[in-house]
C-alpha cells in the first residue's frame, strides 16, 4: 500500500540527515586514502591536488561543505529534539534565534572573505 | 451545480487477507458529507456485503480510521469536500495492519503492542484507600496530560514508516501511552515501563520522522513522548553506572 505523503518538515529533515550522512561516509575513506598519499606517494598527491583547480572539483567542494553543514546541524537538531524537554514554542524561539544569528554573522562573514 | 446534484466516484478496497482489488462506486454528494457517510451509503444502498468499522461517529471511539486518498484519517470527522480530488475518492484499510476484510483492519497487533510496552496501569493503591490528590501543575502531570486525549485510532501507527520497516516496533501510540503512565504519579512500577520500552522494538527504533505527529487527528505529539522515553531510558543507564 502507498505510504502517506511525506513532504512535511520533520520527514524531510530525516532524509536530509540520512542522505548527507551516507554521502559523507562514502567521501571519508577516499579522503583518508588521498591524504595517506602524502606519506606513501607524494608525487601522486601533487598531481591530484592540481586536479582540485578544476571548476567541477571546486563545485564538488561546495557540495562537501554543504553536506557537512547539513549533517552537523541535523545532528544538533536531533540532540535538541531528543534531549531538551522544551515546549514547541520554546524550540521555535530557539531555532529562530539561531537562524537570525547565522544570518547576521553570515553577512559579516561573507564581507570578510 | 450545487453539491446536492453531484456524484462522487469512490474507489473502495475489497478483499480479505492479503488479496483484493479496488471496486468503484458512484455515491451522491451531500452537504457536509463525511468519508464515513460515503462508506455507510455504499453499504446501505449499493453493496450490503461491504465490511467496515465504526461506532460513535463523533471522533471519540477511534474505530473508523482508514486510508483516504493514501492518507490515514478518522473518517467520521473527515469532510469529503476537504479531501476529495475533484469528484473522486479512494478508501483503503489502515496501512501497517493485516486486513480482516474490505476496510476493516485487524487491530490485534496494534493493541498487543500496548500491552508489550507495559502501557497498562499498575495500581499503587486499592479502591479502599483514599483518593490521592494529583497536582495538576506539576511538570510530570503536564507531560502526562499531553497524551491523554489519544483515542487509539491507529492513524499514527499507519502513518509511521518505522512500523512498516520493523514489524517488532511498538509504534507511536503504545509508546505515547507508556510515557503518559510513566509520568502518572499513581503509577506503581515506572521501572517496568522503562524496561518494556527499551528492548528490541522499543523507543530507540524511532527515527524522528514525525509522521505520527503530522497525521494525529487529535493533534497529539507522540514524537515528543517517544523523545521523553529515550531521555529517561538513557538517563537510567547513567544512574545504574553510578550506583554500580
Amino acid at each position: 500500500m502507498k505510504a502517506p505523503p511525506r513532504a512535511h518538515p520533520l520527514w524531510l529533515a530525516f532524509v536530509l540527515h540520512r542522505v548527507s550522512g551516507l554521502a559523507l561516509a562514502l567521501f571519508l575513506p577516499v579522503h583518508f586514502w588521498i591524504l595517506a598519499k602524502a606519506v606513501t606517494a607524494p608525487g601522486e598527491l601533487n598531481s591530484f591536488l592540481q586536479l582540485t583547480e578544476q571548476p567541477l572539483v571546486k563545485l564538488a567542494e561546495f557540495g562537501l561543505v554543504f553536506l557537512l553543514a547539513v549533517h552537523l546541524f541535523g545532528g544538533l537538531r536531533l540532540l535538541a529534539l531528543e534531549w531538551l524537554p522544551w515546549s514547541d514554542a520554546q524550540k521555535t524561539l530557539a531555532a529562530g534565534a539561531v537562524g537570525v544569528a547565522v544570518l547576521v554573522s553570515g553577512t559579516f562573514f561573507l564581507n570578510a572573505i | 451545480m450545487s453539491v446536492e446534484d453531484g456524484k462522487l466516484t469512490v474507489e473502495v478496497w475489497r478483499g480479505a487477507g492479503g488479496l483484493g482489488r479496488f471496486e468503484t462506486f458512484e455515491v451522491p454528494r451531500q452537504e457536509s458529507q463525511t468519508v464515513l457517510d460515503v462508506v455507510s451509503w455504499i453499504q446501505q444502498y449499493a453493496d450490503p456485503t461491504l465490511t467496515y468499522r465504526y461506532a460513535c461517529r463523533v471522533g471519540m471511539c477511534g474505530s473508523c480510521a482508514m486510508m483516504v486518498n493514501g492518507v490515514p484519517r478518522w473518517t467520521c470527522r473527515t469532510h469529503v469536500g476537504k479531501v476529495a480530488t475533484g469528484d473522486s475518492l479512494t478508501v483503503e484499510p489502515l496501512r501497517n495492519l493485516p486486513v480482516i476484510k474490505d476496510l476493516a483492519a485487524d487491530m490485534d497487533p496494534f493493541f498487543d503492542k500496548w500491552v508489550q510496552a507495559e502501557a497498562v496501569h499498575h495500581p499503587s493503591e486499592t479502591r479502599h484507600d483514599p483518593m490521592r490528590a494529583v497536582d495538576a501543575d506539576s511538570s510530570a502531570r503536564q507531560q502526562a496530560n499531553a497524551g491523554i486525549e489519544c483515542i487509539n485510532c491507529a492513524v499514527c501507527y499507519a502513518a509511521c514508516d518505522t512500523v512498516s520497516g520493523n514489524p517488532d516496533y511498538l509504534g507511536p501510540a503504545a509508546l505515547q501511552r507508556a510515557w503518559t503512565l510513566y509520568n502518572d504519579e499513581r503509577e506503581a512500577d515506572p521501572e517496568a515501563i522503562l524496561d518494556a520500552v527499551s528492548g528490541v522494538g522499543g523507543c530507540h527504533n524511532c527515527h524522528s520522522m514525525g509522521s505520527c505527529a503530522q497525521y494525529c487527528p487529535n493533534e497529539l505529539n507522540p514524537l515528543a513522548a517517544i523523545a521523553g522515553l529515550k531521555r529517561e531510558t538513557a538517563k537510567r543507564v547513567f544512574r545504574r553506572r553510578k550506583n554500580a
